[in-house]
């Protein structure tokens, strides 16, 4: 079972630290737009694109059909839609996603907004930046860097009000 | 129970029929078709996910849609397809069965969709992989004689839900030559797991099996009494071949007995919805008037269709053992 460490960062301090990141760096932004990756990114995504009044630019995108570890596990049991209703065509796209590790979501992400147009630029932002990487994939904002044991995951969970909760939870076996 | 569809953690390996699967797999089947939907009006129409993968397309019975989709399906899975027109090739040269399945294992097959006359020939080619431990090999039914047509049972239920959103109160009336139909019996046993509670049978007694009232199935001969109130109605084509026989006098007989008019899509439920496998017989199970008209969901069925058979293919692909 999954323990919560009291350790774990306050979400809605380091939300704030990246909200202010993702404004200034949007600033004189034309074509923004905010997409979220499945779950905890799109909850960010929707915290996001509303304090910087997006929300016709919002999408939400799920990478279990463009994973690189399909062959080993199978099909995600719990796919959602992916939806992006405005066009990608050169817009700039702030990819935002809960915590950053190896990378590998990251590259999934841009490949499927490839697969949406062309755009002119694609940001990441991600809420906690765990280090780990086993790609060449850097964020543009991060709320906080943090580090997390191996054979443990930083879970982002929404609580009631919408109130964002990090906890470390050790791996499954 | 020892299903051979299911690995030994209980995942789908093989799909040849709806009977016996587990509601959960049913359910995951829907939601991952329900992703899948949205990817055809993209830019780009695929996905990357069954890349470098080949799918043999076995048609040892003729169907030009069925294997259509089928091969779009797999083409928006980025798989390769081949396919193979079974009946001008090797069978004809003598060849068996599990023979032809061997010779196209060893040019490295990651899948064979299967359509067969006889009832049965998808189990046995599943059964013989699984016993000569080609475990990395994929089996889907695309139709096999009168047993299960489990991919259209399967776009039938994603169809409902779409429509319907909750199984469990719904009146559904599967209507015409149910004797002869997989796709009533893929329906019935789908139907069933997901918990619908009034499921008929309406056809003439020449065309009903037996053993109906075991499945949990309501039988009517009237028509206009089995329509009375539903929610679903799925219509099953006429197959031309049984006018021949002492089955049915004939199709305007059969029309005037058990064609839906307008007038019997008014006994069912006001916002019921109207469905059939196709090829339709336009004026000998179904009325053009309700085969166009606004309670008629069969395009919708096309469409969904290639969500099912994308999310059966990359579900099955992804499972090994």
């Amino acid at each position: 079972m999954s323990h919560t460490n009291p350790s774990a960062p306050d979400a809605e301090a380091l939300y704030r630290a990246l909200l202010d990141q993702v404004r200034a760096g949007l600033a004189g932004v034309a074509d923004a737009a905010i997409v979220g990756i499945h779950s905890g990114g799109a909850w960010l995504a929707d915290r996001l694109a509303r304090d910087l009044g997006l929300t016709s630019r919002l999408g939400s995108i799920d990478v279990s059909f463009y994973r690189d570890d399909y062959a080993k596990k199978g099909l995600h049991p719990d796919v959602k839609p992916t939806h992006i209703g405005f066009s990608v065509d050169g817009a700039t796209i702030v990819l935002v996603d809960d915590v950053l590790f190896t990378g590998r979501t990251t590259r999934a992400a841009i490949n499927v907004l490839f697969d949406y147009g062309r755009p002119e630029r694609i940001l990441l932002a991600a809420l906690v930046d765990r280090g780990g990487r086993q790609l060449p994939v850097a964020a543009d904002f991060v709320g906080a860097h943090v580090q997390v044991e191996r054979g443990q995951s930083l879970a982002l969970a929404r609580a009631a009000g919408d109130r964002l909760v990090l906890t470390v939870e050790e791996d499954h076996v | 129970m020892y299903n051979p569809q299911l690995n030994k953690n209980g995942e789908l390996r093989h799909l040849i029929t709806t009977e016996g699967l587990p509601k959960a797999i049913l359910n995951h089947i829907l939601d991952t078709a329900s992703s899948f939907v949205s990817i055809s009006d993209r830019e780009v129409k695929k996905v990357p996910l069954m890349r470098g993968k080949s799918v043999f397309n076995l048609f040892f019975e003729n169907s030009t849609r069925t294997r259509t989709t089928f091969e779009i399906a797999a083409k928006r899975l980025s798989a390769d397809v081949i396919n193979l027109n079974i009946q001008a090739s090797s069978t004809a040269k003598g060849e068996s069965l599990l023979d032809t399945i061997d010779n196209l294992a060893a040019m490295h097959a990651d899948m064979f969709v299967v359509r067969h006359a006889q009832s049965g020939a998808p189990y046995l080619i599943a059964e013989h992989l699984i016993r000569t431990g080609q475990n990395h090999v994929h089996v889907v039914n695309a139709g096999d004689g009168r047993h299960a047509h489990p991919t259209q049972g399967l776009l039938d239920m994603y169809t409902i839900r779409h429509y319907k959103q909750d199984f469990t109160n719904l009146r559904v009336a599967i209507v015409g030559d149910i004797l002869h139909s997989r796709v009533a019996r893929s329906d019935i046993h789908a139907l069933t797991t997901l918990g619908v509670p009034e499921v008929r049978a309406v056809g003439p007694a020449t065309l009903l099996p037996g053993g109906l009232e075991q499945m949990g199935v309501r039988v009517f001969n009237n028509i206009d009494e089995g329509l009375k109130d539903v929610d679903v109605i799925i219509m099953l084509r006429l197959q031309n071949e049984r006018m021949s026989g002492a089955l049915l006098p004939s199709a305007q007989e059969y029309f005037k007995s058990y064609g839906l008019t307008p007038e019997r899509l008014a006994l069912a439920k006001p916002d019921a919805i109207v469905m059939h496998p196709g090829p339709m017989n336009r004026g000998v199970e179904i009325d053009s008037a309700v085969a166009d008209g606004p309670q008629a969901v069969i395009l919708s069925q096309v469409t969904f269709g290639i969500a099912v058979r994308m999310a059966v293919m990359s579900i099955l692909a992804g499972n090994q053992g």
